[in-house]
């Protein structure tokens, strides 16, 4: 993937759309799914994976040439258990309340399939500012790919964004969107709608290549 | 939580608080390994187990760290420590018994760091259970797991042989039925109180 002719930009666009980790590669679903019953909750969790993300993809970069082909995984476990316990602890000193609404949550960051994902896949091969750069990307796609998901839940679950009640009172909410079954059903109706351009754009595609042949 | 009775707590984590459709945790093997109903009993066996020895090792590792006061230190140990006990297990299980190894070894490699099992280690934790109270709500998670695991892929079956829309198959179908199974899961809320 890392080919000379990838400029930085790519390496941090790809991320956003053509390589979205939750829409296109359908990793990190747990988180997505569990904590966007709120879009202040989606906002928080992905900013906290973004943290881990970039710093654990810097450091697996950093030390890419020390740690030895057979421990990696685990190498890659410890550093990214470290950055999650420090996030962790953070948030706690940020928000109490914040923390307790994302519960074990934070902790699960661990067992994002997207960091050991990235780390294993991009930053053991790349030098430190990529690696930061596709970060990043990740980063800013999970975080918008969750904040979808919870905006479509909230607005439709509480009537609000944000916390801020955008409906007149006579609005029915959807409770259900707010349940766990809204959150299948949110990720459903956003899967959907990305296959769809995705499809059509493969159809361009084949009409383009159909007219030059 | 501390007072609850085990019935209660097998209950709870198994049909309730449904690991898969309610806290969403192994959202991967569930959508993963749910197309065949037979790769997923034998899916949900291996989870069971390692949900069993997961929880017996977070218990340890949680008196330890308290005896040792360095409760920062939680979330790496367990992992590191339920990824290298299921190991052992999976060396020992392949020289004892190469039948049950044949069942559900290949899994076991792929749900030692799976979120399920962490997020088990981790609510035991929090809530505080003791050594039988963990034992059995891994069970009831486990049972759960499995329970979810098999529903899925019996609709999953009836599915493939019906038509549907390019556009929705694979993800898109399988994101819908579990939120059906979610709700009918809600059903159950109250109960054993």
């Amino acid at each position: 993937m890392a080919s000379k002719e990838v400029t930085p930009t790519d390496e941090f666009v790809k991320g956003l759309w053509r390589d979205n980790p939750v829409f296109v590669q359908v990793l990190g679903m747990c988180p997505a799914l569990a904590v966007s019953n709120t879009a202040m909750n989606a906002l928080a969790m992905g900013l906290a994976t973004t943290f881990v993300l970039l710093m654990s993809g810097l450091s697996v970069s950093l030390l890419r040439n020390f740690i030895p082909r057979e421990a990696r995984i685990v190498s890659y476990i410890c550093i990214i258990a470290t950055f999650v316990t420090s996030v962790d602890y953070l948030i706690m000193a940020i928000s109490l309340e914040l923390h307790r609404a994302l519960g074990a949550f934070i902790a699960l960051i661990v067992v994002n399939c997207l960091i050991l994902g990235r780390a294993e896949a991009f930053a053991s091969k790349n030098k430190p500012a990529r690696a930061l750069l596709d970060g990043l990307g990740m980063g800013v796609g999970f975080t918008f790919a969750l904040l979808f998901i919870g905006v479509v839940r909230e607005i439709l679950g509480s009537g609000a964004i944000f916390g801020v009640s955008i409906f007149p009172d006579s609005f029915q909410t959807w409770t259900v969107m707010v349940l766990p079954s809204g959150g299948f059903f949110a990720m459903a109706l956003w899967l959907l709608i990305v296959n769809r351009i995705k499809l059509r754009e493969i159809q361009a595609e084949k009409k383009v290549q159909g007219a030059v042949l | 939580m501390r007072d609850a009775s085990h019935w209660s707590i097998f209950l709870n984590a198994a049909l309730i608080n449904n690991f898969v459709l309610a806290y969403f945790l192994g959202i991967c093997p569930f959508f993963g390994v749910s197309s065949k109903l037979e790769t997923a009993v034998r899916m949900g066996g291996a989870v069971s187990f390692v949900m069993l020895v997961a929880s017996v090792c977070a218990y340890a590792i949680n008196l330890l760290l308290d005896f040792v006061d360095a409760p920062f230190l939680r979330i790496i140990s367990y992992i590191m420590v339920i990824s290298s006990t299921v190991q052992l297990v999976e060396m020992l299980m392949k020289k004892l018994s190469p039948v049950t190894f044949r069942a559900m070894g290949i899994y076991l490699p792929l749900i030692t760091t799976n979120c399920a099992i962490l997020g088990l280690a981790l609510f035991q934790t929090n809530r505080g259970y003791n050594f039988t109270q963990s034992v059995v709500y891994s069970l009831g998670a486990g049972v759960g797991f499995a329970l979810a695991l098999v529903l899925m892929a019996g609709v999953r079956e009836k599915l493939d042989l019906n038509d549907v829309p390019e556009l929705v198959k694979g993800t898109a179908a399988a994101l819908v039925v579990a939120g059906i199974l979610s709700m009918g899961f809600m059903g159950f809320a109250g109960l054993g109180r």
